[in-house]
């Protein structure tokens, strides 16, 4: 239990902490942090929204930019248009998720490589529509524009950060979870002790879906001005693969220090670099999927335990 | 293994393509040569440093880790690119980029002519080199059973090299011809790789005719869509039919079982 206990403890009060800092933003320096945190926070939620699929149950979505994108598009779409925020949320959430069940049920029926190409195409698709569709770009109505403040929106930032987090930390704990890892693990002994491998992948498709959907509306509220097309960019794919890789793909911590990591470095490298930081992000993500699959994590965790003792990690270990 | 990044390397050929023409006039045809040869030391180079290192992981962490690769290796040739020449377009206009052939009603771009019988000479070759030269069958025997071509004596490892290099160097052919045709910008390659998976899905994996009815396919179902629906949805029917397709034989069209 006390194992049980820990983790829920330390991620509560790195919340209550998130939770108070919108109140510095009067000091020096302190609304350039705020924002940062925003983004941190956004990033997590991404990020552990394709964790949920791609870490627990190993199934590589490589068109994951198409749900964050759905979930921008319909919040920007119903919000600026005079819908309250909490039901254009609950709307982008619902068509994401709607959407997850539609492409996930032939998608996820795949093997191989398929399944990567198959999401990747259905991205491109999104994207290249949204952009003929809707060529103009989405800025803010001036009346919300006047009314537009940083708070609010980090603490929706701050909600989806915790609501992703807890959905990967229940299936990192939960008998579907377990079931889910099996699957990742091989799929013909989970079938033959009695999990249902195609529901599992499907629920955990849907539910990474909804949750990028979620993700995407919480940067619809957040971001000024940005082409429809934009929020299906590819990089929506990219960066959220690259935060899981470098954190730790399949570990609850892992999308939480990764986009720690990966906002710090590209604050760093982007002002010294410019467009060449992304060079350096594709090799270090090579690198990491070449010589350190477990990420950051796996490397502490290691580094943790003493040399000669069995390593019991509580975590899944990632596949591979 | 598969490379997303393929793409990239078709953007590489036709950059050569472009260089080629605007530093020294080399007309694009003949720059399938030199590009080719060039983007086979560029394939050869990234298989011994990235993709080599996954010869012996499970087949499913080897298509799994090649595709994370192979993302993370389009983002780096396309930043590469960015930042040698810029994002600008690119395009090579040749002295007979306007010249036509009328042919009854019809009108027939000779660029895009010449562009297909090359691209047909191609096909042809390597339809020769793969069936009736000793490394062609090396390959072909590698991709039925790896470990039956192991026992055989064949040399597993330069095999994938050879065939890697070899992939590299065609899609360098591929860009030094879509050149000739289209403008070349970095950000081309995703657009390229998902014609080429598309292609080699729908023609049966490893198949060099099915590949090229399909792509000849592709081509008219694009060029359909552009007329019917417009032409930003020329990629998008591509893309959707290669879904449908996708949907109802899941192995891919030409597996067996």
């Amino acid at each position: 239990m006390g194992r049980q206990f820990l983790p829920a403890a330390a991620g509560l009060a790195l919340l209550a902490l998130a939770a108070l800092l919108p109140a510095l933003a009067g000091r020096p320096g302190g609304r350039a942090l705020l924002s940062w945190t925003l983004l941190v926070l956004l990033y997590i939620a991404l990020a552990q929204s394709w964790n949920v699929l791609g870490g627990f149950s190993g199934q590589v979505n490589l068109g994951h930019a198409a749900f964050f994108g759905l979930g921008a598009m319909t919040v920007r779409l119903l919000w600026t248009r005079g819908t309250p925020l909490g039901a254009a949320l609950a709307a982008g959430t619902a068509l994401a998720a709607i959407m997850g069940l539609v492409i996930g049920a032939p998608a996820l029926r795949l093997r191989g490589p398929y399944f990567a190409i198959g999401t990747l195409a259905v991205a491109e698709i999104l994207r290249i529509t949204a952009g003929n569709v809707l060529p103009d770009i989405a800025a803010l109505p001036p009346q919300l524009l006047a009314a537009y403040t940083l708070a609010p929106r980090y603490y929706l930032a701050l909600a989806l950060a915790a609501l992703t987090t807890a959905v990967a930390a229940w299936i990192a704990t939960s008998r579907f979870g377990r079931g889910l890892v099996a699957v990742r693990e091989d799929e013909d002994v989970a079938e033959s002790i009695g999990v249902n491998a195609y529901g599992h992948t499907l629920l955990a498709f849907v539910l990474s879906a909804a949750l990028a959907g979620a993700a995407g509306g919480g940067f619809a509220y957040y971001h000024v001005g940005f082409y429809p097309s934009f929020a299906f960019s590819p990089l929506w794919t990219f960066d959220p693969l690259l935060i899981v890789y470098l954190g730790g793909v399949g570990t609850v911590t892992g999308p939480i220090v990764g986009a720690v990591v990966f906002l710090a470095l590209r604050e760093a490298l982007a002002l010294r670099l410019g467009e060449l930081h992304l060079l350096i992000f594709g090799v270090l993500f090579i690198a990491i999927v070449l010589a350190l699959p477990g990420g950051i994590v796996q490397a502490v965790r290691d580094a943790l335990v003493r040399p000669g003792t069995v390593g019991t990690t509580r975590e899944v270990t990632p596949a591979s | 293994m598969l490379n997303v990044a393929h793409g990239e390397l078709i953007m590489l050929g036709g950059y050569a393509a472009f260089w080629l023409f605007t530093l020294w006039h080399l007309d694009p045809f003949a720059s399938v040569l030199p590009a080719g040869g060039l983007l086979f030391v560029v394939g050869i180079i990234l298989y011994r440093v990235l993709f080599s290192r996954l010869l012996h992981a499970s087949d499913e962490t080897k298509i799994k880790n090649s595709i994370l690769i192979g993302f993370g290796l389009a983002l780096v040739l396309q930043t590469v690119a960015i930042a040698a020449w810029t994002g600008d377009e690119r395009a090579v206009t040749t002295a007979y980029a306007g010249a036509v052939l009328r042919a009854g009603g019809i009108v027939v771009p000779l660029a895009r002519l010449g562009g297909l019988a090359a691209a047909f000479v191609i096909v042809m070759l390597l339809h020769v080199f793969l069936h009736h030269t000793y490394p062609g069958r090396a390959i072909r025997a590698t991709a039925d059973d790896v470990d039956a071509a192991s026992l055989a004596g064949i040399p597993v490892p330069t095999v994938f090299l050879l065939a890697f290099g070899l992939g590299s160097a065609l899609a360098g052919a591929a860009g030094t011809l879509a050149a000739v045709t289209d403008t070349v910008s970095p950000s081309i390659g995703l657009a390229w790789t998902l014609k080429a998976l598309i292609v080699v899905v729908l023609g049966g994996l490893g198949s060099v005719a099915g590949a090229f009815a399909a792509g000849l396919g592709l081509g008219v179902a694009e060029s359909v869509s552009g007329v019917l629906l417009g032409n930003a949805y020329r990629e998008v029917m591509g893309l959707v039919l290669f879904l449908a397709v996708l949907a109802l034989r899941p192995r891919g069209v030409f597996a067996r079982g």
